[in-house]
């Protein structure tokens, strides 16, 4: 194992956040207590409490899972992508690290980050309404996990984009609504007949379910069905990235 | 002797069906300097992408000291340092943080004294906290080189290392060269430029259209393929050459003033005293004579266009 090979590579990951920290941590930051004036505020005054849980708190998983989400993707495939622009991806492949080195390097850093920002978001939402964390070990798991999965499928997309545009594309196209349509604002027990069936097809519900469950105990599905649902996401990522590193797709020539 | 690098039937077609690597054969000796010539599009990149694992071999194996490239990637990696022919740097990381990483990279531990010995080998000292965007083009070119050295290679690949440089660079790049073939370092070098080649290499490897046509010592190579030209400046212009000289192929250029003999540079006992004694005879008197050995470009030139 080149451990060395790692932490280089995720120092220069962590180098390049902190040289964008401003940047990184005040979009999201501006972001939550936008949501929770325009939520929280506006909406929540009217709903109340969503499964005993005041609303302004019920939305904070949600909407800490939709950074986690958004950050994740962003930051991994940014990562994986820029080398792979400006051509000094070169050193990287000519080293002596394993493809899972340089996964735990790049993959390791943008998960940091998104954990990161996620607790930060917390933080700025307790400004806001007092939360408590029922099961906070269980929530950082989910946090960690999450992240890294959503890091392992911004990697996919760094290494099969071809240019700028397409890095956005699967976010805006496919994660965000997901994510509205996810139960991020509301239970989907709210929702009308064949919707809520309907949304137990979006993976998204299960992980702001199971997220939701370790901040208040109660969530839409089985926790342990959340879990699951985590797991094949995660071995799914993995699985897709083992191939791109054993054909060297859009690595390689 | 075990030769450091040994490349075997190495094919490489390319995606677009583009064959830029023809069952090439090469080994490289330990500690010499390898010097690779080609025209544009030949496959030096190629072949070096290979050896450096950032281009998939399409069939053929490599084997460095002993490891082979695919199987034992890291142990061959590990000798291997690559100085790539685009100027491909990070933009807004530091000159030393770039050095660092790469040092890391490798899975050596840090050792600040040795990579400030790269940096200061390379001029780069005074510019350790400069961001590498606001580096010259030269600067830069030495940024990858001191990132290539980083980690102590045995074998250091320069792909066109002094392409776009001055001339004090190129100096500079051929100084140090030498000094890490007192180390011990194998050196493989690209260039276009002959006279690099000829200043620098041990031994030389021609290749054109994915084919390697020529792998010799140079000195092997300019005795074998070199012409000499031995030029005779006549006392008198003459209007056409004695049908006696007619043994030695001769041209007679600048109106008649001067005889041209191009000969083989290994023929040279033979032909040449006999033609300046069959002059003496005919009474053709000169007042000055000059030879000439041609240089690799001229080997190269006519190599590379023999095969088209
Ligand atoms: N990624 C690629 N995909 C398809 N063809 C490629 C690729 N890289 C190189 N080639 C082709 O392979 C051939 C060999 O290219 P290569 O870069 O090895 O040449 P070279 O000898 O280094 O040339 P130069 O002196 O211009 O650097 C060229 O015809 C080139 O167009
Ligand atoms: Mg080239």
């Amino acid at each position: 194992m080149n451990h060395r090979g790692i932490l280089a590579i995720y120092r220069f990951e962590m180098a390049r956040f902190r040289r964008t920290l401003w940047q990184s941590l005040v979009t999201p930051v501006i972001t939550t207590s936008l949501y929770f004036v325009v939520f929280g505020g506006a909406i929540g005054s009217r709903i109340s409490e969503v499964d005993g849980v005041a609303y302004a708190a019920f939305i904070v998983p949600g909407l800490i899972m939709l950074s986690i989400f958004t950050e994740s993707l962003n930051n991994a495939s940014f990562g994986i992508y820029l080398p792979r622009f400006t051509g000094t991806i070169y050193e990287v492949l000519s080293a002596p690290v394993s493809t899972v080195e340089i996964l735990l390097g790049y993959v390791g850093a943008a998960a940091t980050k998104s954990v990161l920002i996620g607790l930060v978001i917390l933080a700025t939402a307790n400004l806001f309404v007092s939360i408590g964390v029922r099961h906070p070990l269980w929530m950082l798991v989910f946090l960690a996990l999450t992240a890294l999965a959503f890091c392992l499928f911004g990697f996919i997309l760094g290494i099969w984009a071809k240019g700028f545009e397409q890095l956005n594309f699967i976010p805006m196209l496919v994660v965000t609504p997901l994510t509205f349509l996810g139960g991020a604002f509301y239970s989907i027990d709210m929702l009308p007949a064949p919707w809520n069936t309907l949304s137990l097809f979006n993976p998204i519900v299960y992980l702001i379910s199971g997220f939701r469950w370790t901040f208040f105990g109660t969530s839409d599905v089985g926790v342990h069905i959340s879990v699951a649902a985590l797991l094949v996401f995660l071995l799914l990522c993995v699985a897709v990235v083992a191939w791109v590193f054993r054909t060297g797709y859009r690595l390689k020539s | 002797m075990q030769p450091v690098i040994s490349i075997s039937q190495l094919t490489k077609t390319y995606a677009s069906g583009l064959q830029a690597l023809k069952q090439v054969d090469l080994d490289i000796r330990r500690g010499e300097i390898f010097a690779l010539l080609g025209p544009n599009g030949a496959g030096k990149t190629t072949l070096i992408g290979i050896v450096c694992g950032i281009v998939r071999a399409t069939s053929g194996s490599v084997h460095v000291d002993g490891h082979d490239i695919v199987r034992d990637y890291r142990a061959a990696r590990a000798l291997i340092g690559l100085v790539p022919q685009e100027l491909h740097t990070d933009m807004f990381e530091t000159v030393w943080g770039t050095v660092r990483f790469s040092r890391g990279l490798f899975g050596r531990p840090p050792d600040a004294a040795r990579l400030e010995e790269v940096l200061r080998a390379l001029s780069l000292w005074d510019k350790r906290n400069d961001r590498i965007m606001a580096l010259s083009g030269g600067m830069k070119r030495r940024v990858l080189i001191a990132k290539a050295l980083a980690h102590d290679p045995q074998v250091l690949f320069l792909d066109e290392p002094t392409a776009g440089v001055d001339v004090e660079l190129r100096r500079d790049m051929w100084a140090l060269v030498r000094r890490l073939r007192e180390r011990g370092v194998t050196v493989i070098l690209t260039t276009h430029y002959i006279e690099e080649a000829e200043e620098m290499a041990d031994r030389i490897g021609v290749i054109n259209k994915g084919e390697l046509i020529v792998v010799e010592e140079k000195s092997v190579l300019m005795r074998k393929l070199g012409r000499k030209q031995l030029t005779l400046h006549l006392l008198e212009p003459m209007q056409a050459i004695p049908p006696s000289l007619a043994a030695w192929p001769l041209t007679l250029n600048a109106q008649g003033s001067e005889l041209e003999y191009s000969f083989d540079a290994h023929e040279e006992h033979a032909g040449v005293p006999a033609l300046l004694r069959e002059l003496d005879r005919l009474g053709i008197a000169f007042k000055d004579l000059q030879t000439r050995q041609s240089s690799l470009e001229d080997i190269f030139v006519s190599l590379v266009s023999g095969r088209r």
